[in-house]
């Protein structure tokens, strides 16, 4: 997966809560067998409107969304984080995720940074002025930088090594390859499973 | 020993290896597939020249993209997704899994499919690249949806890289009243805590009014897990789960199975175990319910009238704006005026035997609404096999709903089966998500009987009127 280490631009406010991966990508984009050509299937329907965000400059070029809680809920697609990628976006900021949309940012390198919902709302008032957009990230010093501010968060230690070295997880896995098959030789033998 | 939960006994019987710092790899005993989440899982596997680790656990079958209209034998699908469902033909083929393809009878929406051929059993692990796995913690297995990438670790290793998720108790009290039913109680479980409410939690559905449920019913409160933001929802197994289990076609036999009903019987919360949030909801107070916006929380009994923003705080007053400008409803009209063009009958959530059956006590000898546009999609092939030994697809049918053949359908309208622009529909389905059943189509999710009293009036109707 693609590594995330440090990144500066433009960040985009998306404040609505619930704001589900069907309207992230809807289902007519969801047709391939491959990960390709997606971007132009994100936000499909809300680009509909000249007046939505990443429609005008300087958001046009985002790269962070700072978004409401429970960002992400609902369908399991996949199909969300690479579009999301494939537009152009690195890090999503929001105060809450929804379970299976955030895994599926950490399996590709999309960072998702859950904060406490005063910050993030501080972080969407300045994303809202084009003078004050671009912001910073720094994972290893797990820090936010806009001008002269910044705001820390929190990462467990395992997710942050994974995301900094950009790691296959199923090579992870496969290095624990003889206590899995233990474990299936002790758990298949109870006629259970 | 320590008092447990459910979830705890399920989750310590399948931890392969812990690190450190608590993150788990999580053996996966039944591995779901279809369609549209798994093509690019099993190319990642053939780049990286890897196997699936064990076919033998790994069940497919195309349901999303089907059509459900009686020529799909012969074509009727668009060109990427037979290119997808082709695709799903090739892979289980090639990486010889169990597979149940278009064409066969046992065909239908995977949810339904694992259940009903005995994929599914207590105390399992159950995992597939969908958010409504959690489907099948009605049989007390702790079931869950994953992402396309989490498709190709379980191909390649058997296993997931898990954080253990905290316990939830919902317990269900009492009796329910007549016209209520599961689907009831799991959009009001939602409409109390939220669709964020379930977030980092598995949650155990409990109490008299849900042990008083069937199979079917079960698999519907379960069913929406997610959409309450739960990691899974799970009900202790009893009587009534090992009945439903027992003779299918990959259910244990003989002593097989005798091992493992002794090994189920010990599958419930200990006294004592801590929940680290319970919601208890009294039976009796729930109303057969209609959701009026565009998220699953958005709930209220069909006796109610359309709210307005102002009634709620915070960020959800510019969200309940949005919702009722998008499902074009004005705060103050009473919900049961609301007029209906269509009726969908169907998904993993209510296209079960039980649900037609509900659907169908209803219908009985009567017509739907003129111009009103219904239809009932089995949730599989033998559902509907059985519906019509039953005699159910003729009511239907006398009544002028269309009789599909199994999938997902308009659940997400992935195939031709979509709301047009404004086209506002009572559906038996999850999600009430803008475009999700079609570009700017308008969803109320209901249960199955509440679905067919709409049809016969062309509104939103209170079930109880017509029972």
């Amino acid at each position: 997966m693609t590594p995330f280490t440090t990144h500066t631009g433009i960040a985009a406010a998306l404040p609505m809560p619930n704001l589900d991966t069907d309207v992230i990508i809807p289902k007519q984009f969801l047709k391939r067998i491959d990960r390709e050509g997606l971007a132009e299937g994100v936000f499909f329907d809300l680009f509909k409107d000249q007046e939505f965000v990443l429609n005008r400059p300087p958001w046009d070029t985002a790269s962070i969304l700072i978004c409401g809680e429970n960002f992400g809920c609902g369908s399991s697609r996949e199909y969300a984080v690479w579009g999301l990628m494939q537009w152009g976006i690195r890090a999503i900021i929001a105060p809450s995720f929804a379970g299976i949309f955030f895994g599926n940012c950490e399996k590709n390198g999309l960072l998702a940074v859950d904060m406490p919902a005063d910050d993030v709302e501080e972080l969407s008032w300045l994303a809202q002025d084009p003078a004050t957009a671009q912001i910073g990230i720094d994972l290893h010093q797990q820090r936010i930088i806009q001008g002269g501010s910044n705001w820390q968060f929190d990462i467990p230690a395992a997710r942050k090594a994974l995301l900094l070295e950009g790691k296959d997880h199923i090579a992870c896995t496969l290095e624990h390859e003889t206590e899995i098959a233990t474990f299936e030789r002790h758990h298949g033998s109870d006629a259970v499973h | 020993m320590t008092a447990r939960t459910l979830y705890d006994k399920i989750w310590d019987d399948h931890v392969a290896h812990e690190a450190e710092d608590g993150t788990c790899l999580l053996y996966i005993d039944r591995h779901l597939v279809h369609e549209v989440t798994s093509p690019q899982a099993f190319e990642g596997l053939r780049m990286a020249g890897r196997k699936v680790h064990a076919p033998d656990k790994t069940i497919a079958v195309p349901d999303h993209n089907v059509p459900t209209t009686l020529d799909r034998a012969n074509g009727g699908m668009n060109e990427e997704s037979r290119i997808q469902v082709e695709a799903l033909d090739t892979n289980a083929k090639d990486f010889g899994i169990h597979y149940y393809p278009v064409s066969d009878v046992r065909q239908g929406i995977v949810h339904i499919v694992g259940p009903e051929q005995g994929w599914t059993l207590p105390g399992m692990t159950v995992v597939c690249g969908d958010s409504h796995t959690a489907t099948h913690g009605a049989f007390g297995a702790l079931a869950h949806g994953i992402g396309t990438s989490e498709v190709e670790h379980v191909l390649a290793t058997q296993t997931l890289i898990q954080k253990k998720s905290k316990n939830m108790k919902v317990e269900i009290t009492g009796k329910l009243r007549p016209g209520v039913t599961a689907k009831d109680i799991t959009l009001s479980v939602i409409g109390e805590t939220g669709t964020a409410g379930g977030t980092g939690y598995v949650i155990e559905y409990c109490g008299e009014a849900i042990r008083d449920l069937s199979m079917e019913g079960r698999m519907t409160v379960c069913n929406m897990a997610i959409e309450g933001g739960a990691r899974a929802g799970l009900i202790a197994p009893d009587e009534k789960t090992y009945a439903y289990c027992k003779g299918r076609p990959h259910a244990p036999k003989g002593a097989a199975w005798e091992a493992a009903e002794a090994y189920w019987r010990t599958l419930f919360t200990d006294d004592g175990a801590h929940f680290d949030k319970v919601v208890t909801i009294k039976g009796e107070d729930i109303a057969p319910v209609v959701t009026w916006g565009t998220s699953p929380e958005d709930v209220l009994p069909i006796t109610a009238t359309v709210p307005a923003p102002e009634d709620f705080e915070g960020g959800k007053v510019e969200a309940a704006k949005r919702s009722l400008d998008y499902m074009g409803l004005t705060p103050g009209t009473p919900l049961s005026e609301v007029e209906i063009d269509t009726v969908f009958i169907g998904s993993c959530t209510n296209g079960r035997i039980e649900d037609l059956r509900a659907a169908a006590e209803i219908l009985k000898g009567k017509k739907v609404k003129d111009g009103l546009r219904a239809m009932v999609v089995p949730g599989s092939g033998l559902v509907r096999a059985q519906a019509e030994e039953e005699g159910l697809a003729d009511i239907f049918k006398d009544a002028g709903f269309e009789w599909r053949l199994a999938g997902c359908s308009m659940c997400l309208a992935m195939n031709p089966d979509q709301l047009s622009e404004g086209e506002r529909c009572a559906s038996t389905s999850n999600r009430n998500f803008e475009g999700r059943q079609g570009y700017k189509g308008r969803t109320h999710l209901v249960s199955p009987g509440m679905a067919a009293a709409a049809a016969l009036t062309g509104r939103l109707t209170d079930v109880r009127e017509m029972m």
